[in-house]
């Protein structure tokens, strides 16, 4: 059985806006999945739906069984849910927390005893267990929001944005954390994100959200080996980046060049081979280059591939909309 | 116990918890009716020279009106704990977990409620210091106490309600600021009904916080009429479950803004 199943979800909010437009995506037992798209591309409404938050305006959806809207109190007892926004009371302290969260979850006084232990442990809260969450750093902090969604022993596991907002330092930890969970616990771990190398590194497989869409869905791998070629990254230095745009796509080893901002992006079969009949054909046009790299496809050429848009100037414009 | 029960119990304890943590707030909100006790019916003394006032102390008859104007003043704030908790997720962590609904406005208003009538235990002692009797002892205290916890419910509920609506504190605080002194000043908190223009004696009926004053004077008069007593302690509990019943509409309102 797929832990959750979400078939033509539809969603507008009171002012007009239209957060998702038919969204579907299965996801089965035990892995780890991530819905990767820039801000505002739908993922946190989906999620919401899921945990039962939000109701949709069309569509169903199918968690660890369950249909989130006939049968929400059974959803919400075999789910998980750590939102954007912590949910941790920072006027309590840690193990406060775990035993509220235990509490409303219907867990038996004795076993949540141990499970809070447990989890203190796991996530190395042991030491500020009994602090008040206030003093705690972005790390600690979010390590508690996880554990938290973890007290009942959920089947299914929510993640909205586990990584945003913390250092770099923290979010190598947290990605360390989440790796380790995704291997111990008999757990399904939905996670959202916009940053493209978190869904790379800990999700097995993804879909791609877009404008209130999946556009695409599989390994992250499959997804970049999909797409043939290389990609070659043109700096410019002077030059009307269209035309430089139109000049290189002109080129017959060129399959896609896209302009954003100053940068020139274009997928090639052979990088190496590419590079000088690209630098050639802008020279020949005045058109003077900065710099350039070849790289292997990522994550970044997969959403550009797919939506025929850059997904930082996507994410940046769906920030500002916020 | 059903769930309903021990969910309201379970966030009961916490908001006490952390309140207790910070004993600085009960502090602040007892500073206020100190200087009304110590200062103001000290000011006013001789206004109990005015044909209308029942007895010849003005903090005897002042009491009363504080406490309800203290639990009235404090509930209207409580709705800013629950922005807090808004703006932080919590709400939002709570509905996605089976916790009842409506545990999340009951244990906040229920909370109030219990401030309300610690406090109003501390400003009778005080009273006591100065003077001022409850008249028909522990049936009495209990009526005052009574009267304030429902005054605090009351407006618990009505400041949760505007708190889901409005999600912000500043305009929460103008809300209430604006309804504050009105209905301070059309009530019997600081004058004998009887002084009052006819006018603001007709609309001080129609006043919630009024009623917990007209209740919880009875129990400091030499004469007490406890039929009015219990028909205003009615009042009251009516006007509580209306307010919570309207923040539990607001709280649906909410729920569907996500």
């Amino acid at each position: 059985m797929a832990a959750i199943e979400v078939e033509g979800l539809e969603k507008t909010y009171p002012k007009g806006v239209r957060a998702l437009d038919g969204l579907s995506f299965v996801v089965e037992e035990g892995i780890v999945f991530g819905l990767l798209g820039p801000n505002g591309a739908g993922k946190s409404t989906t999620v919401k739906i899921l945990v039962t938050l939000s109701k949709p305006d069309a569509g169903e959806a199918r968690v660890a069984g369950h249909d989130v809207v006939r049968e929400a109190d059974a959803v919400r007892g075999s789910i998980g849910y750590v939102s954007q926004a912590s949910g941790v009371d920072v006027h309590a302290t840690a193990r406060e927390n775990l035993f509220l969260q235990g509490r409303v979850q219907r867990m038996p006084q004795l076993e949540l005893r141990a499970r809070v232990d447990e989890l203190l442990h796991t996530f190395g809260l042991e030491e500020v267990a009994d602090r008040i969450v206030r003093t705690y750093s972005g790390g600690t902090k979010r390590r508690l929001d996880v554990a938290l969604g973890l007290v009942h022993r959920p089947r299914v596991l929510f993640l909205d944005e586990p990584t945003t907002g913390l250092d770099p330092e923290a979010r190598a930890a947290m990605w360390e954390e989440l790796e380790r969970l995704a291997e111990s616990e008999q757990l399904t771990i939905l996670l959202t994100t916009h940053y493209l190398e978190e869904a790379d590194r800990l999700a097995r497989r993804i879909a791609i959200v877009s404008r209130g869409r999946v556009v695409v869905e599989g390994e992250p791998e499959k997804l970049k080996r999909g797409l043939l070629g290389d990609a070659v990254t043109v700096e410019l230095a002077n030059g009307n980046a269209d035309s430089a745009a139109g000049v290189v796509a002109r080129l017959g080893a060129v399959e896609e060049a896209i302009v954003d901002g100053r940068h020139l992006r274009a997928r090639v079969e052979e990088g190496a081979q590419a590079v000088p009949a690209i630098l050639s054909a802008l020279e020949a046009d005045g058109i003077t280059v900065a710099a350039v790299t070849v790289s292997r496809p990522s994550l970044d050429d997969v959403y550009l591939h797919y939506t025929g848009r850059d997904f930082r100037a996507e994410d940046e414009a769906g920030s500002a909309e916020q | 116990m059903t769930a309903a029960v021990k969910d309201t119990l379970s966030m009961l304890v916490r908001h006490q918890r952390n309140f207790v943590r910070q004993p600085i707030w009960l502090v602040f909100a007892l500073t206020q009716p100190m200087f009304w006790l110590l200062l103001y019916s000290q000011l006013f003394r001789r206004i109990v020279d005015l044909p209308g006032f029942a007895t010849d102390s003005y903090v005897q008859f002042l009491t009363p009106g504080v406490v309800v104007m203290t639990a009235f003043f404090g509930a209207t704030w409580s709705g800013m704990a629950m922005i807090d908790d808004l703006d932080r997720g919590v709400v939002q962590r709570f509905l996605a977990t089976p916790a009842r609904r409506g545990a999340l406005i009951a244990s906040q208003v229920l909370h109030t409620a219990i401030l309300c009538a610690i406090q109003t235990v501390i400003i009778l002692g005080t009273a006591w210091l100065l003077g001022a009797r409850v008249e028909r002892g522990a049936a009495g205290w209990f009526v005052i106490i009574a009267a304030a916890a429902l005054v605090g419910a009351g407006w618990a509920g009505i400041s949760h309600g505007i708190a889901l609506v409005v999600r912000r504190e500043e305009p929460l605080i103008a809300i209430l600021n604006f309804f504050g002194l009105p209905l301070t000043f059309i009530s019997a908190i600081l004058i004998a009904e009887s002084l009052m223009p006819g006018w603001m004696q007709w609309a001080a009926r129609f006043n919630p916080v009024n009623w917990g004053v007209v209740a919880a004077r009875e129990m400091s008069s030499v004469q007490t009429d406890w039929s009015r007593a219990g028909l205003y302690l009615g009042l009251l509990a009516a006007f509580a479950t209306a307010t919570c019943l309207l923040a539990s509409r607001a709280f649906e309102s909410y729920r569907r803004t996500l």
